[in-house]
């Protein structure tokens, strides 16, 4: 068919040439005929169009809407991180083009920081590469390493933009969901775990690379350092790449610890390490990520970024610079907002625990990350009478904003086709909010059963 | 010990391990000449003229907006915006744009923001450009171009501006590189897929002409070819000179997606501030790539550069606008190089728009002796030479040009004259410098 109509225009265009009339009007009518074949997208972009956020984040813009949907905070990044980049704007060169790879400073410091968590030597000119947002970074990974004829493991749920990506890139997605394992009343992201067994099998020759997000989005659940070594062996066993989302890193409770797939024997050769300056300073604005790993991996992410958007805005990056010198000089100290910042979401995250619980709901404690699970089977809305082709939470979702005003995001855009019917129970909340916006949504969780029928 | 550990793995992970770990899209794409020559500059040059970006600050009304807007109560600046480019951005320069064009534009659908106009390239060609495609370049181009239509597949054909000779006595222009318009007409094929038109031209300073802009569009129309418009100078043009839109031609809106950057409009290239302006049936391709690569955009940048335009707006055509001072200034630092230039007898090519300016270095070539073997050309070992030894930076024309035409013009160099007077001022005196010492027995 494609073929057919190319030959068509081609012979529309060879008709056309016969002719010495030039008139304008002859010009636009062979042109239309052919316009809609020459003017199509590429078929890397093919079925990609659609996008969770562009749908909910448009409905939920509307200010009565409590907003609990989008992972980006409401509260204010700290005081000295907004002050670093005022600063910037005062010093001229700061306004001008910096190093491509990164910001000589910035990655200076990233490099100090990640040298004392993973406990050993990173260089910063060619084992870092500053990105936009992790968002970039992930990109960046997925186009220097990926291609078609590779499959990549992606664990459901996952962060929906694995999926296009691994798309784009020409390969393919291999899904494994992780699975509740636990029988009991109160759920915690520690029992939704993978199978052994079944994660085995999704490995074999054509496995270019796994995706990892740990602490995850959006169950929150901390990969323990057993869980991680399963993993790692596979990857050694068939020398596949890992691709580690630690965006959330810092955001870990009571009573768990985040642990860098990459420091485990045998992965650092294998492992992009991703961050997000938009987590860990509440920036998400600012869009800065980067990625660590070894420089025969670096090097080729670093080619793509050259020939994508070839450097970071400068004032964001050296404000973030002077971010990181201040926590790292007090990484010893419970003040360091890595782990202030923590601790003030640990009591967010119980609190809305508790409202939800209030409300008859079962949401699944976080043991990382701002987001939390909750099955909304069990309030049992009749939704059947929408005639939407839309998976429950999507249809769910849309009714909760529209008749309580409280936003949410709906599991399934977090899953490959086969598990949407499993996860579509499930919607997703972010606590990183203000005690305001908590208290509002407070408000409408505790008359949540006085206005259903 | 290999031989052991090779029959050791399995034959599947053997085969893995023989392949490269870098995807093929990658492939020809690595080299970048900006990588050395701004380390070399870094290293060695007093003066630099080198890379292109101001060594002066942005305008103070845009460095205060973008305060104003980090000191202001509303700290979700530091948060997401729309995705596709902050509402205050996209509505000021639909707005901004519709005017120059004479088009009612939507904000929301004919405007896209990106990191910089260099991402907006980058999401035409991977919107538009893969396998089987063929995309028509001009040369000398922003070196850029040719990296990505190959990482999107395609294949690059090149037409070049050809230099006529300037009437007697005077210096060349940038208006005297031209297309010749056979030969232009024979590039388009059956799988040309779009042609980037870059004007104001870097390195040249080209400023194309209606009839040229016609010439090309004519051959859009005919060819059904997409137009990648890349007017990131569109404000630095000079001696009165229009910068005509070529989306303004008849039967290009459709076919056309104009880029524009806000590091060059207002001189904080370090901001990464870029947009693309065209028609939704183009614009929702490059809304697919975007969200599938960076997906959002710093925020406060986009307010600052909003705020910027909303002054400039009310501004326009008026002698206070940003718009008008900046290429008045501009026009005195090109012809105050172009003096400096011609006085030593490095004959500039005056540039009609643009921060660039292309220098002939022909009468110094005794400096730099040829290497007949060398693989490099000769204008890159000559620029590499002078800043290690003169301490002044400059980037060969070769640069811009294709791997098998870069020895076609290889003895210039090009200069950046968005730069202070004590800058110019201090090239001047290596150039004074330089020609007494070839002077002096």
């Amino acid at each position: 068919m494609l073929f057919a109509s190319r030959s068509f225009c081609c012979l529309g265009i060879r008709t056309y040439q016969l002719r010495t009339d030039l008139h304008s009007r002859s010009i636009k009518l062979s042109a239309s005929a052919t316009m809609a074949f020459r003017h199509k997208n590429t078929r890397r972009i093919e079925g990609l169009d659609s996008n969770v956020w562009v749908e909910f984040t448009k409905v939920a813009a509307d200010p009565s809407i409590v907003n609990l949907g989008q992972g980006l905070p409401d509260i204010s990044p700290p005081s000295y991180v907004k002050e670093e980049l005022a600063k910037t704007a005062a010093v001229d060169r700061l306004n001008q083009y910096t190093r491509g790879f990164g910001h000589p400073s910035l990655v200076k410091a990233l490099s100090q920081v990640y040298e004392r968590v993973c406990g050993r030597k990173i260089d910063p000119l060619t084992d870092i590469l500053v990105t936009v947002g992790a968002y970039g970074s992930l990109f960046s990974t997925i186009q220097a390493l990926i291609e078609e004829g590779d499959e990549v493991i992606i664990i459901e749920p996952f962060y929906d933009c694995y999926e296009p990506m691994v798309k784009m890139a020409g390969a393919k997605p291999v899904f494994i969901p992780l699975r509740y394992k636990n029988n009991g009343n109160s759920a915690s992201s520690a029992d939704w775990v993978l199978d052994p067994a079944e994660l085995a099998n999704k490995f074999n020759s054509k496995t270019k690379a796994i995706i990892l997000n740990t602490p995850h989005n959006p169950i929150g659940k901390v990969f323990t350092r057993e869980e991680l070594q399963v993993i790692a062996d596979l990857c050694i066993k068939h020398d596949t790449l890992c691709i580690s989302d630690e965006v959330y890193e810092w955001l870990v409770y009571k009573g768990n610890k985040h642990v860098k797939i990459a420091t485990l024997p045998g992965m650092w050769e294998r492992t992009i390490t991703i961050g997000s300056a938009g987590k860990t300073y509440s920036v998400t604005g600012w869009k800065l990520g980067w990625s660590i790993g070894p420089q025969n991996l670096i090097k080729h992410l670093q080619v793509v970024h050259q020939n994508t958007l070839y450097t970071c805005p400068t004032p964001l990056q050296e404000a973030l610079a002077q971010a990181f010198w201040i926590d790292y000089k007090r990484m010893d100290d419970p003040d360091c907002y890595f782990y202030s910042l923590s601790r003030e979401l640990e009591s967010k995250r119980d609190r809305m625990a508790q409202l939800l619980q209030e409300a008859g709901l079962k949401p699944v404690i976080p043991d990382g990350g701002y987001f939390m699970i909750v099955d909304v089977s069990t309030l049992n809305v009749d939704l059947s009478d929408v005639d939407e082709k839309q998976p429950y939470d999507y249809k769910f979702v849309k009714w909760m904003i529209r008749s309580k005003k409280l936003s949410a995001i709906p599991l399934s855009a977090f899953c490959g086709p086969e598990t949407k019917r499993e996860f579509e129970k499930y919607i997703r909340f972010c606590f990183i909010k203000k005690d305001g916006t908590l208290d509002a949504a407070e408000a409408i969780l505790k008359n949540w059963n006085k206005q259903t029928a | 010990e290999i031989f052991k550990l090779t029959s050791f793995l399995s034959l599947s992970l053997q085969a893995k391990m023989s392949r490269s770990v870098q995807a093929q899209r990658l492939e020809g794409t690595d080299k970048n000449i900006w990588v050395e020559f701004v380390k070399l500059a870094a290293t060695y040059s007093t003066v630099n003229l080198g890379q292109g970006f101001p060594d002066f600050p942005p305008p103070d009304f845009l460095k205060e907006a973008f305060v104003r807007a980090l000191s202001g109560e509303n700290h979700m600046l530091h948060q997401y915006t729309r995705a596709f480019g902050h509402p205050p951005l996209v509505k000021i320069l639909a707005q901004f744009f519709g005017k120059l064009l004479g088009r009612d534009l939507d904000p929301m659908t004919n405007v896209m923001v990106t990191v910089g106009a260099y991402q907006a390239l980058f999401c035409c060609f991977q919107a538009f450009v893969e396998e089987g495609d063929e995309v028509i370049i001009i040369e000398p181009f922003f070196d850029c171009y040719e990296p990505m239509v190959k990482m999107a597949g395609g294949t690059p054909v090149f037409v070049p501006l050809r230099p006529k000779a300037p009437k007697d006595g005077k210096l060349m222009s940038s208006a005297d590189w031209q297309l010749d318009p056979a030969e232009l007409a024979s590039k388009f094929s059956e799988r040309t897929k779009a042609i980037i038109l870059n004007s104001p031209n870097n390195p040249l300073g080209k400023v194309f002409s209606r009839g040229e802009l016609e010439l090309i569009a004519d051959l859009c129309v005919k060819h059904d070819v997409l137009c990648i418009s890349d007017e990131v100078y569109e404000w630095l043009v000079y001696d009165g000179k229009e910068h005509i839109r070529i989306a303004s031609l008849r039967g290009m809106w459709d076919r056309t997606v104009i880029i524009g950057s806000a590091g060059k409009t207002f001189s904080a290239t370090g901001w990464k501030v870029g947009w693309t302006v065209g028609p939704n049936r183009l614009l929702q391709h490059l809304r697919t790539v975007h969200q599938n690569s960076v997906y959002h955009c710093a925020t406060v940048a986009q307010e600052a550069v909003a705020q910027g335009f909303q002054r400039e707006l009310e501004l326009y055509g008026k002698p206070d606008s940003y718009f008008v001072q900046l290429p008045k200034e501009l026009q005195r630092k090109r012809d105050w190089l172009v003096q400096s230039l011609d006085a030593v007898g490095m004959n500039p090519i005056v540039p009609e728009g643009t921060y660039f300016l292309v220098a002939d270095i022909s009468k110094f070539k005794s400096d730099v002796p040829d290497v007949p073997d060398s693989d490099e050309p000769y204008d890159s070992r000559f620029a590499k030479w002078m800043v290690k030894n003169k301490g002044l930076a400059a980037i060969p024309l070769s640069a811009f040009y294709s791997g098998a035409h870069k020895n076609n013009y290889n003895h210039f160099i090009r200069f950046c004259f968005a730069k202070e007077e004590a800058t110019l001022k201090a090239a001047n005196d290596i150039l004074q410098k330089w020609k007494q010492e070839k002077n002096s027995p």
